[in-house]
């Protein structure tokens, strides 16, 4: 039994947001960090794998530096590391980006009893449709908005968590799960692992590696195989803070109406 | 002298301050001020490996290396004095000795249980009479058969009263003097053995503080730590390394109080301008921030030669002295940039000035630290 994770770097938001003349946005001078649903995706990964025993693969499609993210992820105890590089690759959308990395996925062998995890969405597209992309097109059953999974056998039991409510959802493996950050807190790195990341195994698909699977074709991948183009991008205004009232009775109830009410809102 | 650290050390560095900023520095302020000893902290790191860093996996480790250990005590310190030190006395104190002396099969007894952070460790060394002079050591070791009978007390322990297994020395023939020192594994539990009253500090409170009491305390002889009479040799030693866990202690502890500093400058305007625009700010941060820096190589550069298994004494005591006394500048300057509010406890750089002053004290004072800077230059 195998447990992949999709992984992706991104640029840090709670720093500053840099933007390019051309709109797109300008990576190479803000921070970057390891998408914040994915970690709760490798988590979840990582504590099906100290139940189980099962083998965790994390991939990543992205310039060479993201070897280090895959390197932190192994210091977490991830065992293996796909690194999907090349210039070929680059521009793509999330249409282009999960057939890409299904054909991966696809590459490296899924088995019955495998499961793929994925972040709920990146918080630089916030698009929600690379995970569920990848499922159609390994043809595999997806569940998305996992904010509890539980394994028995070849079936998993999800709790998917929506705005109004949840739903409970049972399937066979092998499928695709996206989580969300209800789902788990992530575990930190530990020394002995940062010790053994190193050592572990990162490996490269390049374009020469895929170019022969069906889902790769130049004319959907990168760029040019990309639907989407994007007009422009911006640093929105900065919200003002929020007020956080505690507790749970009348006087906190009055205060939030005076609140309400001097705003003319009630 | 290469400063650049290596990859693994990078994600140390990354990987503690994330656990610092998170786990850490959110009940600093609350345990300085009950005075609680932060057992859920350590079962945290205990988890993460933090209690065994440089160690070998063999022996339950984490298979890291000596900066890396240093870099987690600065990380730590750098948001709480306490879980910096409980780590440094834990490590260098007693880790350190069983695995530098002692045989294979107390290695095995005792390490595993230590470095991954299921017991916790102690040295105890100094007594009521015996502080700077180590040598005048009243605690008493006698042979009876198979083991040995400890009486005296020892005072001032780090970990004392949260410790399972302590490193301690007795003298085991008082003529011989220095050398008439043994060193010997206390378990907790060992008959005669008791913890004796906390002591009430000025900083790192959080920390346990007390005496170790040997009434008739029965050691077995296989406890005994390296050779009858090598007890002061092995102290001395143990000390290099402590120093560079407690000079990385300091280290951290100036460089949080800069971090605060600049944080609150930026934000606290006066006269219609924050008072980082104000050129006394800018010099004092400059200044202290130097001197930080300064510090950082000299406890790097010990770490790095502890880890070649180089003779480090020199090294150790210089960082220690150095960043030691910078530690008590810079924290003190932080107070006065915060002004009245930084004389309160609601803001963390009273602590840390209270907190920084000990590594000026404990593990050898600053004076202690010039006596083996001076003898190491051959100045009698």
């Amino acid at each position: 039994m195998k447990i992949f994770v999709t992984v992706k770097q991104v640029p840090d938001t709670s720093g500053t947001v840099a933007v390019n003349p051309d709109g797109t946005l300008d990576r190479a001078s803000m921070q970057t960090i390891i998408n914040p649903d994915d970690m709760n995706a490798v988590e979840a990964a990582l504590t099906l794998k100290d139940e189980l025993g099962c083998k965790v693969v994390a991939f990543t499609m992205g310039p060479p530096p993201a070897e280090g993210m895959l390197r932190e992820l192994m210091a977490m105890g991830v065992d293996e590391g796909v690194l999907i590089t090349a210039r070929e690759f680059g521009g793509s959308d999330t249409y282009a980006t999960s057939q890409i990395i299904a054909a991966a996925i696809d590459t490296y062998g899924v088995e019955p009893e495998d499961i793929i995890l994925a972040g709920r969405q990146a918080i630089d597209g916030d698009t929600a449709q690379v995970g569920p992309q990848i499922a159609e097109k390994l043809h595999l059953p997806q569940v998305t908005y996992a904010g509890e999974i539980r394994k028995d056998g070849d079936v998993l039991t999800v709790k998917r968590i929506l705005e109004d409510g949840y739903m409970t959802v049972k399937v066979h493996t092998p499928c695709m799960i996206t989580c969300i950050k209800e789902l788990n807190k992530p575990r930190y790195m530990n020394i002995g692992g940062i010790f053994e990341c190193y050592e572990k195994q990162v490996v490269t698909m390049t374009y020469d590696t895929l170019k022969d699977h069906p889902l790769i074709d130049k004319s959907t991948i990168g760029l040019l195989g990309s639907p989407t183009n994007i007009l422009t991008s911006f640093t929105p205004p900065q919200k003002g803070a929020g007020i956080m009232l505690p507790g749970d009775g009348k006087e906190t109830t009055d205060k939030l109406a005076g609140i309400l009410a001097a705003k003319h809102i009630i | 002298m290469d400063f650049r650290l290596t990859k693994e050390q990078l994600l140390v560095r990354k990987m503690v301050r994330e656990f610092a900023e998170n786990e850490v520095k959110p009940i600093a302020s609350e345990i300085d001020e009950e005075e609680r000893f932060p057992a859920e902290t350590v079962e945290k790191m205990a988890k993460l490996g933090m209690m065994g860093i440089y160690f070998p996996k063999q022996y339950g480790g984490a298979g890291g290396d000596v900066l890396s250990y240093a870099i987690t005590v600065e990380e730590l310190a750098k948001v709480c004095g306490t879980t910096a030190v409980i780590v440094s006395a834990h490590t260098s104190l007693c880790c350190a000795p069983i695995f530098e002396h002692g045989t294979e099969e107390q290695k095995m007894k005792y390490l595993p249980d230590l470095l991954s952070g299921r017991k916790l460790g102690a040295f105890g060394l100094t007594e009521p009479n015996a502080g700077t002079d180590a040598s005048g050591q009243q605690t008493t070791a006698v042979l009876d058969g198979d083991h040995y009978v400890l009486n005296g007390s020892k005072c001032f322990i780090t970990n004392g009263s949260v410790a399972d297994v302590f490193v301690v020395f007795a003298m085991t023939d008082p003529k011989m003097g220095n050398r008439g020192i043994s060193a010997f594994i206390v378990e907790k539990g060992f008959k005669g053995f008791s913890q004796g009253k906390h002591e009430k500090k000025m900083g790192i409170r959080g920390s346990s503080t007390c005496d170790l009491i040997f009434e008739d305390c029965i050691v077995p002889k296989e406890n005994l730590l390296g050779k009858e009479g090598a007890g002061f040799k092995i102290a001395m030693q143990t000390l290099d390394g402590g120093r560079i866990g407690i000079a990385a202690q300091a280290l951290g502890i100036g460089e949080g109080a800069i971090n605060e500093a600049i944080k609150y400058t930026s934000e606290r305007v006066q006269f219609k301008k924050r008072i980082s625009a104000f050129q006394n700010t800018q010099f004092q941060l400059a200044d202290m921030h130097t001197r930080m820096q300064a510090a950082q190589f000299l406890v790097y550069n010990a770490a790095l030669k502890k880890q070649a298994h180089e003779r480090c004494s020199m090294e150790a005591a210089m960082a220690k002295l150095f960043a030691a006394e910078a530690a008590s500048d810079v924290t003190r300057r932080a107070v006065q940039l915060f002004g009245g509010y930084g004389y309160t406890r609601e803001y963390p750089v009273e602590r840390m000035m209270r907190d920084a002053k000990i590594t000026e004290i404990y593990e050898g004072t600053s004076e202690v630290q010039r006596m083996v800077i001076a003898a190491n230059l051959g100045v009698k």
